[in-house]
């Protein structure tokens, strides 16, 4: 953090679904972004630049949208910037537009991030076949099934965890209007009985594919003062690692695990699980509930599990993680991070709606990208930070 | 250190394109012929309509059909036309004022050579004779001779539904190229031999060798044979079909680490039933008849069980 201090004063997104096919992805970008724009009471006059991010460019065959995008983006005339980093890119765009207002760059700073995942196939981007390598690459679910066994075998969870997750969180996307699946019938026993798409991951434990865009307004602590709730960024935290290394660890991944400390230290918090009111997580696969509840320090290694199955991550719960029904509920892949960290300013603004924390002080956004090696994450407070 | 092995690659996709109500408007107004721009906030017509407008950020309203003739604003020579452009003979892309515009558009114009070209000169559109709402619609642009009838172009016609989305095809053909670390292990495959390297720094053999070691940031460089068996760190089933998907599922997809190696290799587990692959569980590789090996790990059809006792789990638990 620089030594200026940032505050989230507005917040937009849109209606995450299957297909939009109505707009363009510039104008998927400008609902979300006119939706922060009047949260905040501001206009594009007020915004100094502009931050964007998407997903992996073969995702959507954009290559480079902010040349297109400028004009959409209100742009014209100022710093545009684009951020990469795979599926944590909402998560990492964010901490570059309050970077640039914590240190001193720019007062006002809008950032956007968005996917319309129905104008391509993911699961095709991810599993290009190379030259004099095996093509057993499936997807995000087969990359990331093997270490969600590793884990299950690693920590002696029972095997319906990962069930418990999902249902929690179809269950909270009910709450959020904004969500892509509203499916009131999904409980632990259903999400069992949906089809094992990579054993040990079934259908209903996986995210949907979604067309949705996220936008946020990041300011200086003048412009915050006459917001009417600010959420103030207590810190923020980026690492990276290798995808493959010898004895990496794919389950605690040690970038994950340097993150969190740098984040907690950075926002003075010693006990996580006491000091966090609402957490969003990035959670494609439901089985990253209890892995991150690990890596980033809720929970001892080998036992996030037990935070879940105890009921502790709903909204009630010790720790209510994705209150807002998660990636598992809405996945526009380039967004995804960028909703967590928008839901866990709406929860310390008391915005939340339906899925608000009864008296959330403060909350956890986080997101990661590639294969478990890029992480991004923020923290922030109903007040500034002391 | 080896050269580099190579190999053609290909990466193609039909990408679709949601349009937008404006973008919708010139669209579906190349389909029946018409050339229609947007009113910008300041009074400028543009042709194409931007979807929002630069200086108040709204999206434009106003449509207005402008003229199919226009004025060559400036123009660069295409001497040796690529495929995918718009002509297959030399031709020039030309920045083009069309009457009632104020912004200049991009199109290719029809000459005979870089003489016949000039800034100020008189153009029209040519339209292609098939038409669905895309910018090649538009076959390209053509001098408007002083003695042309504009007026015997086809009538503009504009009875169909709206133009709401496009396809956009991406189709990449580039040449792949392994590290020379890498292909050390693809050539040992051709002579049926797994190959490793051990990083000068920490010690640990990586296969496929690495041009850096993730760790250390130093080529690998000390050649290990490694033996064809191993154990199965973790894996996935794969039941799910998708574009593109090589092996048919139902399959296992594996982590092997083989012995003596400090990383494990992807590939598929054979001859057992996938609800009976365990973690841990011992197996070797399978080879394709010697005839059919070339510098590829698909010399290898996949690993099959040794029969021998799972391996410990404190064997391989630093593995996951």
């Amino acid at each position: 953090m620089g030594k200026e201090l940032a505050a989230v004063i507005g917040v937009g997104q849109t209606h995450h679904r299957a297909k939009r096919e109505d707009v363009s992805m510039a104008g998927l970008c400008r609902e979300a972004i006119d939706r922060a724009l009047a949260d905040a009471q501001l206009t594009f006059d007020d915004i100094d630049a502009v931050v964007v991010g998407k997903a992996p460019d073969l995702f959507e065959g954009v290559m480079m949208p902010e040349l297109y995008l400028a004009e959409a983006l209100g742009a014209v005339g100022k710093p545009l910037l684009r951020v990469h980093t795979a599926g944590s890119v909402g998560g990492s765009t964010a901490i570059v537009a309050s970077s640039l207002v914590s240190a001193g760059v720019h007062r006002r700073v809008l950032t956007v991030a968005f996917e319309k995942q129905s104008e391509s196939n993911a699961m095709w981007a991810l599993s290009v076949p190379v030259p004099f390598v095996m093509p057993v690459h499936a997807g995000a679910g087969g990359y990331f099934a093997p270490h969600v066994r590793s884990y299950i075998r690693r920590s002696g969870a029972p095997t319906h965890i990962g069930a418990m997750v999902a249902a929690k969180d179809r269950q909270n996307a009910l709450k959020n209007p904004y969500a892509h699946l509203q499916n009131p019938d999904t409980t632990v026993e259903s999400v069992l009985a949906s089809q094992m798409l990579w054993d040990p991951i079934r259908y209903d434990e996986t995210c949907p594919s979604s067309d949705g865009a996220c936008a946020l307004v990041i300011t200086d602590a003048d412009t915050a003062r006459s917001a009417a709730a600010p959420a103030w960024i207590h810190a923020t935290a980026m690492r990276s690692e290798p995808t493959t290394a010898a004895e990496r660890d794919q389950v605690n991944p040690l970038a994950g695990r340097a993150n969190a400390a740098a984040l907690w230290k950075q926002a003075g918090i010693t006990s996580p699980i006491d000091e966090i009111d609402a957490a969003e997580i990035y959670v494609p696969f439901s089985w990253f509930e209890p892995m991150w509840l690990e890596n980033l320090g809720f929970a001892e290694e080998g036992s996030g599990w037990k935070l879940t199955e105890a009921g502790e991550t709903r909204i009630d719960g010790r720790i209510p993680v994705n209150c807002s029904g998660g990636v598992l509920s809405s996945n526009p892949i380039g967004a995804s991070g960028m909703l967590r960290f928008a839901e866990a300013a709406l929860q310390v603004r008391g915005m939340a709606g339906e899925h608000q924390v009864d008296g959330a002080r403060r909350a956890l956004g986080h997101a990661y990208g590639g294969g478990s090696q890029f992480f991004a994450t923020w923290v922030v407070g109903a007040t500034p930070p002391s | 250190m080896t050269s580099p092995l190579t190999a053609p690659m290909r990466v193609s996709f039909d990408y679709t394109r949601s349009v937008g109500p404006v973008l919708s408007k010139f669209l579906t107004g190349l389909r029946d012929q018409r050339l229609i721009g947007g009113r910008l906030a300041d009074g400028r017509v543009a042709v194409p309509p931007p979807e929002y407008d630069p200086q108040t950020h709204l999206a434009l309203t106003e449509f207005v059909e402008v003229g199919q003739t226009g004025t060559v604003v400036t123009w660069s020579w295409v001497s040796e036309p690529v495929p995918g452009q718009p002509l297959d003979r030399p031709f020039a892309y030309a920045l083009v004022l069309f009457d009632g515009s104020d912004t200049p558009m991009l199109h290719a114009l029809d000459v005979p050579s870089a003489d016949a070209v000039r800034t100020g000169m008189r153009v029209r559109v040519r339209w292609a004779e098939e038409r669905s709402g895309v910018i090649t619609d538009i076959a390209c642009l053509e001098p408007a001779d002083a003695d042309a009838d504009v007026a015997a172009q086809a009538p503009a016609t504009g009875d169909g539904e709206a133009v709401t989305g496009i396809i956009t095809p991406v189709d990449l053909h580039y040449t792949y190229a392994a590290s020379s670390e890498e292909s050390t292990f693809f050539r040992g495959l051709a002579e049926g031999r797994l190959i490793g390297q051990r990083c000068p720094t920490c010690h640990k053999v990586y296969v496929p060798p690495r041009g850096a070691c993730p760790v250390d940031g130093v080529a690998t460089i000390e050649d290990v044979e490694l033996p064809h068996t191993g154990t199965v760190t973790t894996f996935c089933i794969v039941n799910v079909p998708f574009l593109g998907q090589r092996i048919d599922p139902p399959y296992v997809s594996a982590y092997v680490l083989l012995d003596g190696a400090d990383i494990a290799i992807q590939h598929l587990i054979l001859d057992i039933p996938a609800d009976e692959v365990r973690m841990g569980m011992r197996v070797e590789a399978v080879w394709r008849p010697r005839e059919e090996w070339g510098t590829t790990i698909e010399n290898i059809n996949g690993f099959r069980p040794t029969g021998e006792p799972d391996a410990d789990f404190a064997s391989f638990a630093q593995h996951l």
